[in-house]
């Protein structure tokens, strides 16, 4: 019984996700061969640019699991990256703020969690007073733009710059050099969080927690859950994911201003929908919110392949896909609703 | 006995929420003025001046408030009825109303010009055309969310990420002025008086005559507490949801028109942004639970104007607008956590336990 039942419903959903982003690629490597899309650099550039993004939506998932929504995550990672520029301008040691920042994330999602959980405030509100709250520490800390230079911090600069080089799949450029693939460090933290995420919702009792909860809360707690202190458990390891996931950003920004990472809470909302997370909870994986990230990623980079596409589409492409998926899931609720 | 009695029957109204913060915003204001040493009252100083571009205008804060705050309130009609039927939110509205800017303003500068001080078409069709397109995105929304049983803010989040962008597209990324004196009056003044205040207080005055006059308030509040039961009890519960969705996109139309006309443009970028959030924020504020379920749309209203008597206070005081919402988001906090159930039950506990002791 047990393994047949596995194959349907969301375990398709997640298939679908994968193959789309595989015919979303293929598609890319038809059109814009010629441009360079083939290349083993082009999807490490996705994973680049997305490393951030990734670390935000795997804490994400856990929140949309226990059917809550932290949407203060944009906010959230601007207040971190000013925090980091403007420590290392004051000339503090990047290891002393990056341990800042993550205590930060640990507080900050504490109190989101203490307010959800224990309060029984809607998530929704909690989470938006904190996205104006952090959008608005932000100006407070400073207005300008604050950029990181060799000369601030050197160590930061050497993080943001080192190259891990790939020994397959490179290529020869028009001038004749071998150009070999690269990742950035950033993309090894946000991969090892990703596999991290899995691990713990797959086979931890909190993973599992976190699913139970969403599924339905009045019966986890009679299971004996803690059905409060798990709650606030995941805001705490929502914040911690985008505080993580802030550092990421700020290595490929290396800049803090008020308006970094602006809609980026959206994305990751998406991104997780589209791979098969529910907003009602229980239901969804942490390998489909990355595939969804992966997706924006790829129509994003299409886009700009292109380069005569207007910069509006790519939103206009996710919207419209998340319309398709939504659709489909719908569909097939309704079909299993239909076989009780 | 007595004076107990009719403390706790100020306490139980379900607007004192929403009028105590209101006028703890305002005690805040007259209590800055007396610090600065500024007549107390100027807060409610109502007075007539003289303009070069709109001739006798009324002037004051209050005025500023009311005029500022009419997008939120008529956003907020909207909103609270979306609340209550479904239970979700519609956190489509700003970028609804940036893409009925853009449309509008494109149908009456033409596609393509930046600025423009003759119509291409009568300024009645452009409003008409914007206010429909509102109409069709609520449309939209609606049909996921009561046909298709989609999650509402994963529905509206859909229009979220596109509306702005086909405004964008549909203004061919340009900022597009219309210059023309009668487009204008939307976001000036009709007399003394600001219009968009006229506007918003028809959106409420016809709004809330229907609710008053038709069942449909009441439809609408069965459908939020049990959607099942009002099926079986014969009320079409999919159409009223899919009904209030279509009220939501249209007042986000007629917001987006009058934050068009007030600054004559459409600026797809900055037009509605957040605005979605200070709705929701004004229904919660209003005491109205996210939970769908009864509403109360003056508490609605009320909270609108809170939150731009906030923004203004803030202003006033010296915050600059980068930094207000650190304030916003504390006294968000700290009026949604007194309501919060856990706190009303304990206070219910030890309130029984004092009368047990007095019994005693």
């Amino acid at each position: 019984m047990g393994k047949k039942t596995k194959l349907n419903g969301h375990t398709i959903l997640l298939l679908i996700t994968i193959a789309l982003f595989i015919v979303l690629y293929a598609g890319g490597c038809i059109a814009y061969g010629s441009k360079g899309f083939t290349h083993l650099q082009t999807f490490l550039n996705i994973l680049i640019t997305n490393a951030g993004l990734i670390c935000v939506t795997c804490g994400l998932t856990i929140v949309m699991l226990t059917a809550g929504i932290d949407i203060s995550v944009g906010a959230l990672i601007a207040m971190d990256c000013m925090i980091l520029a403007v420590g290392m301008r004051s000339g503090m040691n990047a290891i002393v703020m990056v341990l800042i920042v993550l205590l930060i994330g640990v507080a900050f999602g504490m109190f989101q969690g203490f307010l959800v959980g224990y309060l029984e405030i809607q998530p929704f509100i909690v989470t938006m007073a904190g996205m104006f709250f952090c959008r608005g520490m932000t100006a407070v800390i400073c207005t300008d733009q604050v950029s990181i230079t060799q000369q601030t911090s050197a160590m930061f600069y050497a993080w943001a710059n080192a190259k891990i080089n790939i020994p397959f799949g490179g290529y020869i450029n028009s001038k004749g050099k071998y150009m070999v693939p690269y990742i950035r460090p950033s993309v090894v933290i946000a991969l090892l969080l990703l596999i991290l995420t899995f691990i713990m919702l797959r086979h931890t009792k909190l993973g599992r927690s976190f699913y139970a909860i969403g599924g339905n809360a009045v019966s986890a707690a009679m299971m004996g859950l803690n059905v409060k202190q798990i709650k606030m458990k995941a805001y705490m390891l929502s914040s911690i994911f985008c505080s993580i996931g802030a550092i990421c950003y700020c290595l490929n920004t290396m800049a803090g201003s008020v308006s970094q990472a602006l809609g980026l809470e959206m994305d990751a909302i998406s991104s997780a929908v589209i791979g098969g997370t529910l907003l009602t909870g229980g239901v969804g994986n942490v390998l489909g919110s990355f595939f969804g990230v992966l997706i924006n990623g790829t129509i994003s980079s299409i886009v700009k392949t292109n380069g005569k596409l207007a910069s509006s589409w790519p939103n206009i492409l996710t919207a419209a896909l998340l319309f398709l998926f939504i659709v489909i899931q719908s569909v097939f609720a309704m079909l299993r609703n239909r076989k009780k | 006995m007595k004076k107990d009695s009719f403390w706790k029957r100020v306490t139980g109204w379900s607007l004192f929420l929403p009028v105590v913060s209101l006028l703890l915003v305002m005690a805040v204001n007259i209590i800055h003025d007396i610090a600065v040493g500024a007549n107390p009252l100027s807060f409610f100083m109502i007075t007539l001046r003289q303009t070069t571009g709109n001739g006798t205008i009324l002037y004051g804060r209050i005025i500023d408030i009311l005029n500022r705050g009419s997008e939120v309130a008529i956003l907020a009609i909207g909103m609270t009825l979306v609340v209550s039927s479904s239970a979700g939110t519609d956190i489509s509205v700003g970028s609804v109303m940036s893409l009925c800017a853009s449309f509008c303003c494109m149908l009456l500068a033409g596609y393509g010009v930046s600025s423009a001080t003759t119509l291409a078409c009568p300024l009645i069709v452009g409003i008409l055309a914007g206010i429909l397109l509102g109409v069709i995105c609520g449309m939209f929304n609606g049909t996921l969310v009561a046909y298709f049983g989609i999650q509402p803010m994963v529905a509206t989040l859909i229009l979220y990420s596109a509306a702005r962008a086909i405004g964008l597209l549909l203004c061919n990324d340009l900022i597009v002025y219309v210059r023309n004196g009668t487009f204008g009056i939307f976001g000036g003044f009709l007399g003394v008086i600001p219009t968009p205040v006229v506007i918003a207080a028809i959106c409420i005055l016809v709004m809330t005559l229907v609710l008053k006059k038709t069942a449909l308030g009441m439809y609408i509040q069965s459908v939020g507490i049990n959607g099942r039961a009002s099926r079986i009890a014969g009320l079409n519960s999919k159409r009223i949801i899919f009904l209030t969705y279509m009220l939501c996109g249209l007042f986000a139309g007629i917001a987006g028109i009058v934050a068009s006309s007030r600054i004559t443009s459409a600026d797809s970028n900055n037009i509605g942004l957040y605005f979605e959030m200070d709705a929701i924020l004004a229904v919660a504020l209003g005491g109205n639970s996210l939970g769908g379920g009864k509403f109360n749309l003056a508490g609605s209203i009320i909270g609108a104007y809170t939150i731009q008597a906030i923004t203004t206070t803030l202003y006033a005081l010296g915050v600059s607008s980068t930094q207000a919402p650190v304030f916003k988001a504390v006294i968000v906090i700290l009026i949604v956590a007194i309501q919060a159930p856990p706190l009303k039950a304990y206070m219910k506990r030890r309130n029984m336990a004092k009368q047990v002791k007095g019994a005693a």
